[in-house]
C-alpha cells in the first residue's frame, strides 16, 4: 500500500495505470465524465445504433455519480460515488473502446474485471458518503449530453486532487477481497495484517 | 379534539427533510467517533475521518452530506385526539417533501414506476407509515433512505424449526453479501415476526432508533450485541476496504407471528444515516 498518494492527470495512458496496485491511494486531476444508470443505458443504445458517444472513452475516466443540485456559487452539488455493480452490464462496452478508469463504490462482476485486465482499465473506489468533500474537488462542471436526465446527465468535470483508492488493478488485485481477508477475526495481526 | 393545521405539518416536514439530509444525528456522530477510536485498520480509520470531516462541512454549509438524498420515509404516530385541518395529512406531507427537496438543494430520486422510469421531479410521493396512538400528540420521524444500501437488504421466511440460529446466520450472510456495496460502517435494522410485510416494516423502523440504544427487552438487547460482534468479525470494514468496524449498531424489533412462521427482514443503512424526528 502506498504511504503517499500517487498523482495522476487525465487522460491516462496504459503506462500511467500499469504501476498502480490494489490499495494505492491516488489523487486524480483533469477531466472526469459522470454517468450512471440511465446514461449508460443510452450509451449502449448509441453504440448499437452506430451513433457517436457523448465522449470518446479513449484514455478517460468515468465517475459513477448523480449529483445533488448545486447551491449558487458552487460548480457542482454534493456528488459521491454510486454502486458500480449496476453499471456492470454496460462497462465492458466502454472499456473495449479505451476507457482507462472508473470511479465508484462496491464490487464489480467477473466479466468487468476480466475486461479491465484484457483492455487495460482500473477501478477506483471513492468513499461514498463524502459527497460534500468530493464536490469541493470539482472546479468546473458542464453537462455534455442527455440533459433531460437531470442528475443522471453526462457531465464533464474538471477536478483537482480527487481522492480515490485503487480497488481493482491490472493484475487481479481486489481491495475488497484482500482487505476483508486481512481483517477477518482471527487474521488481524497475522501476516495478513497491515505493517 | 386538538386541531393541527396541515400547513404546520408541511412546514415541519420541509424542515425535517433538510435537517435529516444535512446534519448527521448526534448519536450517530458519537457512534462514528467511537468506531474511529476502535478501528484497527489504518485505511479504515482514514475512511471514518473523511466521513466525520464530510459531516462537518455539510452541516456548516447546509448541503447534503450524500448526493443520494433518498426516499422520504415517514413514520407518523398520530394521536386519536388529533384532527388535521385544511387538507389531508398525506398531501400535507408530500407538499413538505416537495418544498424541502427543492429549497434544500436535495436530489430528486423518485421515478414514477419501476417500469416507466420517469422522474417525478420533486421526490414525491413520500413513503408514509401511520401508527394510531392514544392522546393528542403528533410525532413525525423521517428517514431519508438511500437506495444503495436499501438494495442490499433482504427478507426470508424461516421455519420455526430453523429458528434463532438460522436467523443469526441470515443477518450475517446478508451483510457479507452486501460487502462494500451497502457503504459500511452500517446501521442494521432487523425485524422478526408478523407476516411477510410486517417484518420488513419493523426492520425499517428499527433504523430510526437512536444509534446503539438497546431494545428494552433484555433478550433482544443480548441478541443485538451478539449480532454486532459477529458482523464486526467479518473484516469487511469501513467502505469495505477491510477493518474491524463493519457496523455501528444493530437494532432488532420483534412482533408476534404465526405458529408456522419465523419471518426475518434485514434493512441496511449506510454510514450516511439520515433520520430526524419532531413532535408537534
Amino acid at each position: 500500500m502506498s504511504p503517499e498518494p500517487i498523482y495522476l492527470h487525465t487522460p491516462l495512458s496504459l503506462e500511467d495505470i500499469e504501476p498502480l496496485r490494489t490499495g494505492d491511494v491516488v489523487r486524480l486531476n483533469g477531466v472526469l465524465f459522470t454517468a450512471r444508470d440511465a446514461a449508460h443505458a443510452r450509451m449502449k443504445e448509441a453504440i448499437e445504433a452506430g451513433e457517436p458517444l457523448p465522449f470518446d472513452p479513449e484514455g478517460h475516466v468515468v465517475y459513477f455519480t448523480g449529483p445533488a443540485p448545486a447551491r449558487p456559487g458552487h460548480a457542482l452539488g454534493p456528488a459521491g460515488p454510486t454502486t458500480a455493480s449496476r453499471m456492470d452490464p454496460y462497462s465492458p462496452l466502454l472499456i473495449e473502446r479505451g476507457l482507462r478508469g472508473m470511479v465508484g463504490k462496491g464490487r464489480r462482476s467477473k466479466e468487468v474485471i476480466e475486461s479491465m485486465r484484457e483492455h487495460g482499465c482500473v477501478y477506483f473506489g471513492a468513499v461514498e458518503g463524502t459527497a460534500a468533500l468530493l464536490a469541493d474537488c470539482v472546479k468546473e462542471a458542464w453537462v455534455v449530453a442527455y440533459e433531460d436526465l437531470g442528475a443522471e446527465a453526462v457531465r464533464r468535470l474538471l477536478v483537482e486532487d480527487f481522492p480515490v483508492v485503487v480497488v481493482n488493478d491490472l493484475y487481479g488485485g481486489d481491495l475488497y477481497r484482500e482487505g476483508r481477508e486481512r481483517w477477518r477475526r482471527g487474521n488481524e495481526g497475522t501476516e495478513f495484517g497491515e505493517p | 379534539m386538538r386541531e393541527i393545521a396541515a400547513s404546520s405539518v408541511t412546514e415541519v416536514v420541509r424542515d425535517l427533510c433538510i435537517e435529516a439530509n444535512t446534519r448527521l444525528p448526534h448519536d450517530h456522530l458519537s457512534a462514528l467517533r467511537r468506531a474511529l477510536h476502535e478501528e484497527r485498520s489504518e485505511l479504515g480509520r482514514e475512511v471514518i475521518e473523511r466521513l466525520l470531516e464530510n459531516a462537518e462541512v455539510a452541516s456548516e454549509r447546509c448541503i447534503a452530506f450524500c448526493q443520494d438524498t433518498g426516499y422520504a420515509v415517514f413514520f407518523v404516530e398520530m394521536g386519536s385526539g388529533v384532527r388535521i385541518t385544511g387538507s389531508e395529512i398525506r398531501s400535507a406531507i408530500d407538499e413538505g417533501v416537495r418544498r424541502g427537496y427543492e429549497e434544500g438543494y436535495l436530489r430528486k430520486s423518485i421515478v414514477r414506476s419501476p417500469i416507466d422510469r420517469t422522474n417525478t421531479g420533486d421526490n414525491t410521493p413520500a413513503i408514509v407509515y401511520y401508527e394510531p396512538v392514544p392522546g393528542e400528540g403528533l410525532k413525525l420521524t423521517m428517514l431519508a433512505k438511500g437506495a444503495g444500501c436499501d438494495n442490499m437488504s433482504a427478507l426470508r421466511m424461516l421455519t420455526p424449526a430453523e429458528g434463532l440460529p438460522a436467523m443469526k446466520r441470515f443477518v450475517v450472510e446478508t451483510i457479507e453479501r452486501a460487502g462494500p456495496n451497502a457503504s459500511p460502517p452500517l446501521t442494521v435494522g432487523v425485524g422478526i415476526g408478523g407476516p411477510f410485510e410486517k417484518a420488513a416494516q419493523l426492520a425499517k423502523k428499527a433504523l430510526t432508533r437512536p444509534s446503539g440504544e438497546p431494545n428494552p427487552d433484555p433478550e433482544l438487547a443480548d441478541l443485538e450485541r451478539e449480532l454486532l460482534d459477529e458482523i464486526n468479525a467479518t473484516g469487511i470494514g469501513p467502505a469495505g476496504y477491510g477493518g474491524t468496524q463493519t457496523a455501528l449498531a444493530v437494532h432488532v424489533e420483534s412482533f408476534p407471528t404465526h405458529i408456522a412462521a419465523f419471518p426475518v427482514a434485514v434493512n441496511l443503512d449506510c454510514h450516511s444515516h439520515r433520520t430526524a424526528s419532531i413532535e408537534l
